[in-house]
């Protein structure tokens, strides 16, 4: 199925559309201007809300913006990719007899207006004479970057891929979050004095110990890794999720989309996968997964999105083979599953029933069932928990002088763009505090 | 169904709203239309004197989404050829017999141009006459309207002239731009006036504009004080009101007082009713949103009047007016405190901020657990909305240490939430009035009045 290059970009086009200065002014004046407000508390970067609200509704954008960047490097992003149902729009004392304010639509406003400006924070502190590597320009090392150049410090991240802002570049369906927002943000730490080193990979193209030895600190902010395997036969034609996406957004006129598409999983990624095939042109996506609708680990307004795309669900269906043709895909095989008892996760296990086997029929098959652990914690020594990062209260590992943030550490709980955002916050902080104590390489007269 | 039919001074129509005199009664057209959709009177646009108007002639004050809350004009009087105005007068009265039809007037300060233009206005079929003392721009620099609200025995020597050529009934209309409204009442009242109308608009400058730092609105890179009305203007207007109804010399002479400025709801015109308005008038609200508000002004007062069990609009002119006393008369051992309903309070935590930063520190923050926390005492490391829901503490009065101030009621977004809670009072009732008689060294000694609080428990931290 071929598309126009504006076909598609029309397909995936950001989702909602700007707030109008009209409709911006209005919502912001709707906000009560709590006092220690719910919503600073539900936001993991607890951006001052009301203020940067009341900012907009009294016409002061530089300020508003000034407010958010101030908490939050990254809010451009976050403002289009925040699940804000479960944190700041979540916790509003609006929600509770009518409509909660719309804090991120309005962030975006703000963020859309210092963009345009060009209204971003600017180094004001004295150079510190110290360095750090970052490693992995994701939302994680973008913060923690921005944060240690506004302290002082000389940055340097180093990213694998040829573009910066991780996922949110790369992962991040298009509709949510235009590439280009990501790409600006990166421009935005770059300006900052943080130099970006892109297309370098730790391990493969530069040492970590050469790292180590030229850079006072050094941060992981790496992520994860490709969809780990399903383990069944025809495995070789699924494609991964995360490359899928990554394709929408790169090169998305060039992405082959099936007629009759199976997405495997049922995270938010799955539905992004699912998503994008349904737009591209797919006549038929079905999820397929091993529980039901109440274990599904994507945020409920994404499923509620899904499902008013037209995307279909199959639960309880353990995928067991690829039907091949031609060394084509042309159907999944699935066994029937029952829940049984609490698993570690704390949902019904899902066993499968033997000779339960059917096919459900399918010209492309997308895997989207989590990320595999980088290896690059084995490569530097690191002590992990099943493949995470272990880390203290300052996001060091047990190597001294090297820290870890973002989606590499957590192990527990969902894992977020915002969450990563303050994992680099309060990392910079941290490294701000400990190596100032040590005694400075150059000599500052 | 209440009986909405007033009668002001002889003049009578089927209900109290009169369209104000202003840019709404500027033609017959327009009060045909505003007849048609149920006003009950108009008062014509003054006619008088030769003027030319600007352009940019109103400003307004907004705040936040909401528009208007009030308006500032430095239009003048009808810029109309007075002939035109006289004919369409003439073609209203005659099209609408059972509506008030009021002609404001304002000429030179001469007893003879003044004659002239009461009997032209009589010759039309007009139920009534208002004399404009008010006006606070372009007018009043050339002798007319504020300047003579402004100098009671102007007023009085004016209306005099009037008096003497008058045959249907005559309402003086007052200025709030002086220091005491109840003198050039009184000067209507003794030069012989059927009936008071209050307020015309307040001076004012509606704001400056931060690009080109002139005034808003700029006719041609200048501006100047102009005349207030709308919403805002109301508790002043009340307020005007009230001491004309409680003036002694004022309320003995039984004239019907028309109350005007900020009216918008049924709910204000029933306020003004309550404070002594026999009649009321209307502008800004209609400037706003056009003459169908009238609809539910009769509407929403009728409703209110079945539902209280009044009849009639004379049942409910200045039934508050016994209500309107002085801080001297105040008890001074009434007691109220705030009281939080803690089901319907959303945790905004206004109140406690207002009450913590400006009033009497008399709010704490109460977790959960039930215990006294500061605000924003959560971890950095906590999130979403469930943490932030479940730990969020709630606002509490202490009300040993409430002084009943009523600012946090006031800020409460939600409604019923707070509630002021008449207390028992822990001491006998005096006034100040009474303590000043009877203990005069308590008022006027600090010492003394250290002594009488210690002896009757009055503890003020």
């Amino acid at each position: 199925m071929e598309l126009a290059v504006r076909d598609v970009r029309k397909a995936l086009a950001e989702q909602l559309p700007p707030l109008t200065p009209n409709a911006a002014a209005v919502e912001a004046d709707r906000c009560l201007y709590c006092y220690d407000a719910p919503c600073t508390h539900a936001c993991p970067t607890h951006i001052n809300i009301p203020q940067f609200i009341k900012k907009i509704a009294t016409r002061n954008l530089r300020g508003s913006a000034a407010t958010i960047f101030a908490s939050n490097l990254l809010g451009a992003t976050c403002a289009r990719v925040c699940p804000v149902e479960e944190l700041c729009e979540g916790a509003c004392v609006l929600g509770g007899d009518h409509k909660p304010i719309s804090i991120g639509r309005l962030q975006r406003f703000a963020m859309d207006s210092a963009r345009e400006h060009r209204n971003y924070p600017v180094v004001k502190a004295a150079p510190t004479g110290k360095s750090i590597a970052i490693i992995g320009s994701g939302p994680a090392g973008l913060s923690c970057a921005g944060t240690l150049a506004l302290l002082g410090h000389t940055v340097t991240i180093f990213e694998k891929y040829e573009m910066p802002g991780g996922l949110s570049t790369y992962g991040i369906i298009a509709l949510r979050e235009p590439m280009e927002v990501a790409l600006e943000e990166a421009r935005m730490i770059e300006g900052l004095g943080v130099k970006i080193k892109a297309g370098v990979e730790i391990g493969k193209d530069i040492s970590p110990a050469t790292l180590q030895k030229e850079f006072d600190a050094m941060v992981l902010g790496v992520g994860l890794a490709r969809t780990p395997g399903l383990g069944i036969a025809g495995e070789e034609v699924v494609v991964d999720g995360l490359e899928f996406i990554e394709a929408s957004k790169v090169a998305a006129a060039k992405l082959s989309v099936g007629r009759n598409v199976i997405v495997i999983g049922a995270g938010n990624t799955a539905v992004d996968c699912a998503t994008i095939a349904k737009r591209l042109g797919a006549e038929r996506v079905t999820m397929v997964y091993r529980r039901t609708d109440r274990e599904m680990s994507c945020y409920k307004h994404e499923y509620d999105f899904a499902r008013k795309e037209g995307i279909e669900f199959h639960f309880l269906s353990q995928p067991a083979r690829v039907v091949l043709e031609a060394g084509c895909p042309a159907g999944l095989e699935c066994l029937r599953v029952e829940l049984g008892a609490p698993d570690a996760s704390g949902r019904p296990s899902p066993t499968p029933v033997k000779g339960s086997e059917f096919v459900l029929a399918a010209d492309q098959i997308i895997k989207a069932v989590g990320q595999n652990k980088l290896t690059l914690a084995v490569l530097l020594g690191l002590k992990t928990t099943k493949g995470f990062i272990d880390v203290d209260a300052s996001f060091q590992t047990n190597v001294a002088g090297i820290y870890a943030i973002g989606d590499c550490i957590r192990s527990t709980g969902v894992a977020s763009t915002v969450m990563a955002v303050q994992d680099g916050k309060l990392a910079a902080a941290a490294i701000h505090q400990q190596i100032a104590k040590r005694p400075s390489p150059v000599e500052v007269k | 169904m209440a009986d909405l039919r007033t009668n002001f001074a002889g003049i009578k129509s089927p209900n109290p709203f009169w369209l104000a005199s202003a840019p709404p009664t500027n033609s017959g057209a327009q009060i045909h239309k505003a007849f048609e959709a149920g006003w009950g009177g108009a008062v014509w646009k003054t006619i008088g004197a030769p003027v030319l108007n600007v352009s940019n002639r109103y400003g307004a004050w907004h705040h936040g989404r909401q528009r208007m809350l009030a308006i500032n004009n430095v239009e003048l009087i009808s810029d109309r050829p007075l002939e035109v105005n006289l004919r369409e007068i003439v073609e209203i009265k005659r099209a609408w017999p059972d509506r008030a039809v009021i002609v404001s007037a304002m000429v030179e300060s001469k007893p003879e141009v003044w004659r002239d233009i009461i009997h032209r206005i009589e010759d039309t079929g007009a139920d009534g006459i208002e004399l404009n003392y008010g006006c606070p721009h372009g007018m009043s620099e050339r002798g007319m309207g504020a300047a003579v609200g402004q100098v009671p025995e102007y007023c009085e020597q004016i209306t005099r002239w009037v008096m003497e050529a008058a045959h249907i009934p005559v309402i003086v209309k007052l200025t709030p731009n002086v220091t005491n409204i109840v003198l050039p009442a009184r000067a209507a009242v003794a030069a012989g006036a059927n009936g008071l109308s209050l307020i015309n608009t307040i001076n004012s400058i509606v704001g400056v504009d931060l690009d080109t730092l002139e005034l808003t609105p700029s006719i041609g890179g200048k501006g100047g004080h102009g005349g207030y009305a709308g919403p805002a203007v109301k508790p002043i207007a009340l307020n005007m009101l009230a001491a004309l109804g409680t003036d002694e010399i004022v309320s003995k002479s039984g004239i019907p007082i028309s109350g005007m400025g900020g009216i918008a709801t049924w709910e204000d015109a029933a306020e003004f009713l309550l404070l002594g308005a026999s009649s009321l008038q209307v502008c800004t609200t209609v400037m706003h949103y056009g003459f169908r508000v009238i609809e539910d002004l009769c509407d929403g007062l009728s409703n209110w009047m079945d539902e209280k069990g009044f009849k009639t609009i004379a049942d409910l002119t200045g039934r508050s007016l016994n209500r309107v006393s002085e801080f001297k008369n105040f008890d001074l051992s009434f007691r109220a405190v705030a009281r939080i309903d803690a089901e319907r309070c959303i945790k905004c935590d206004l109140c406690y901020i207002a009450c913590n930063d400006t009033a009497h520190q008399c709010i704490d923050l109460v977790s959960p657990e039930g215990k006294v926390v500061e605000p924003s005492a959560y971890d950095v490391r906590a999130n979403g909305k469930r943490a932030a829901a479940e730990t969020r503490p709630r606002p509490v009065v202490r009300e040993e240490d409430c002084v009943g101030c009523r600012l946090c009621y006031n800020v409460c977004p939600v409604d019923q939430c707070i509630e002021m809670v008449e207390l028992p009072p822990r001491r006998g009732a005096v006034t100040w009035d009474e303590l000043s008689q009877m203990q005069t060294p308590v008022t006027e000694d600090w010492d003394a009045m250290e002594a009488y609080r210690e002896k009757v428990g009055i503890h003020i931290h």
